[in-house]
């Protein structure tokens, strides 16, 4: 008997697993980062903070961290929504319901994503 | 002592309900729950229970006690009553079928899953398949479960999706053939979990150590589950 997994567009247990723990790893990392460089400035003005996403390898790490963000948020709430949005505990209109809060969750991420590569590659 | 059952007769009652047990118990010995059971059962007949070996070995007389899972029969009084209160129920997460008496079907059905036997496709040996003493070392911790679903029933990921996650017990046993030297059937086990519940599902929080009356691992056991997996993967 094997378990499908229809809704979490295939990926494997295994994957999913991974990918949580290296883009905690990746959000951690970040805000480690930044907290050093802002406690490190004694005066953060606008234009330091400019200079500082405007550099490549900052580029480059903000987009990795967006799309850790990203994934992260999505495998969570996959995961809440297959624990909590089942059949088992609402009944029948479970599907519906755990479907659209999945789109939802997906639109609101799309929105995100988008919005934050707008503002990275503004500066 | 005031002992609170849980009462319930799917045919016959609306609801659940708790009734309420006067038991005088004899001084001088320290009883199990499930001696207070028999008490309870001598002032009314329709009190519902499995029990068989009373010593621990059948693993039947899974309950929860005072809030906590455990077997009625290696369960002392002195472990678990506080102000000279035992309030008694069914496994979590089950449906009852009366009073104390669990369906346990979807529990064994995940046991089903893991295919708990030896699968070994070379040559039968003349004799027997041999281990050595190391290997069969590796089988310990693991081989000495009793399927009481003590574990299980107190893992809220097998609660919200029973049909789906293995559960401990399962899973321990399933780590168990994985483990064996004998088993030569590894790769196929490993496909059968990879998706992400059947093992995945586990957050690690070892509820079904904390309750386990034979003092097993079932996260250790998934630890090394998903160890195999990564490898397999890798
Ligand atoms: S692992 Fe322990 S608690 Fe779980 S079924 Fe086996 S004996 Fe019972
Ligand atoms: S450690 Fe895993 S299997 Fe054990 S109770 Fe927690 S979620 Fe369930
Ligand atoms: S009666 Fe057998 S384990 Fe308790």
């Amino acid at each position: 008997m094997q378990v499908s997994s229809v809704t979490n567009f295939g990926r494997s247990g295994l994957s999913d697993w991974l990918i949580q723990r290296v883009s905690a790893v990746i959000l951690l990392l970040y805000i480690v980062c930044h907290s050093a460089i802002i406690l490190n400035t004694p005066e953060m003005t606008y234009a330091l903070w400019r200079d500082l996403f405007a550099g490549t390898t900052m580029r480059i790490f903000s987009l990795l961290t967006l799309l850790a963000l990203c994934a992260h948020a999505w495998i969570g709430m996959w995961t809440v929504a297959t624990d909590y949005l089942t059949t088992r505990m609402m009944g029948s209109k479970a599907t519906l319901v755990r479907l659209v809060f999945l789109i939802g969750c997906l639109a609101v991420l799309a929105v995100y994503f988008i919005w934050g590569v707008i503002i990275l590659w503004s500066v | 002592m005031l002992v609170s059952v849980y009462r319930y007769n799917p045919e016959t009652d609306l609801k659940p309900s708790m009734q309420d047990y006067q038991v005088e118990i004899p001084g001088g010995k320290d009883l199990m729950v499930l001696d207070v059971l028999a008490l309870v059962k001598e002032q009314d007949d329709s009190v519902t229970y499995r029990r068989s070996c009373r010593e621990g070995v059948c693993g039947s007389d899974g309950m929860n006690i005072n809030g906590v899972n455990g077997l009625a029969c290696i369960t002392p009084l002195s472990e678990v009553v506080k102000n000279d209160k035992l309030v008694l129920r069914p496994l979590p997460g089950l449906p009852v079928i009366r009073d104390l008496v669990v369906d346990m079907s979807i529990f064994y059905k995940q046991y089903e899953r893991i295919e708990p036997y030896l699968q070994n496709d070379d040559p039968v040996p003349a004799i027997e398949r041999l281990q050595s003493p190391e290997d069969r070392a590796k089988l310990d911790g693991l081989y000495e479960c009793i399927l009481c679903a003590c574990c299980s029933t107190n893992c809220p990921s097998f609660w919200w999706n029973p049909e789906k996650f293995v559960g401990p017990a399962g899973l321990l046993q399933a780590y168990r053939f994985l483990a064996d030297s004998r088993d030569t059937h590894t790769d196929e086990r490993l496909a059968n979990l990879e998706d992400p519940f059947s093992v995945f599902r586990c957050r690690g929080i070892m509820n079904c150590v904390a309750v386990c009356p034979k003092g097993l691992n079932p996260t250790k056991a998934i630890g090394h589950i998903r160890e195999m997996l990564m490898e397999r993967g890798a």
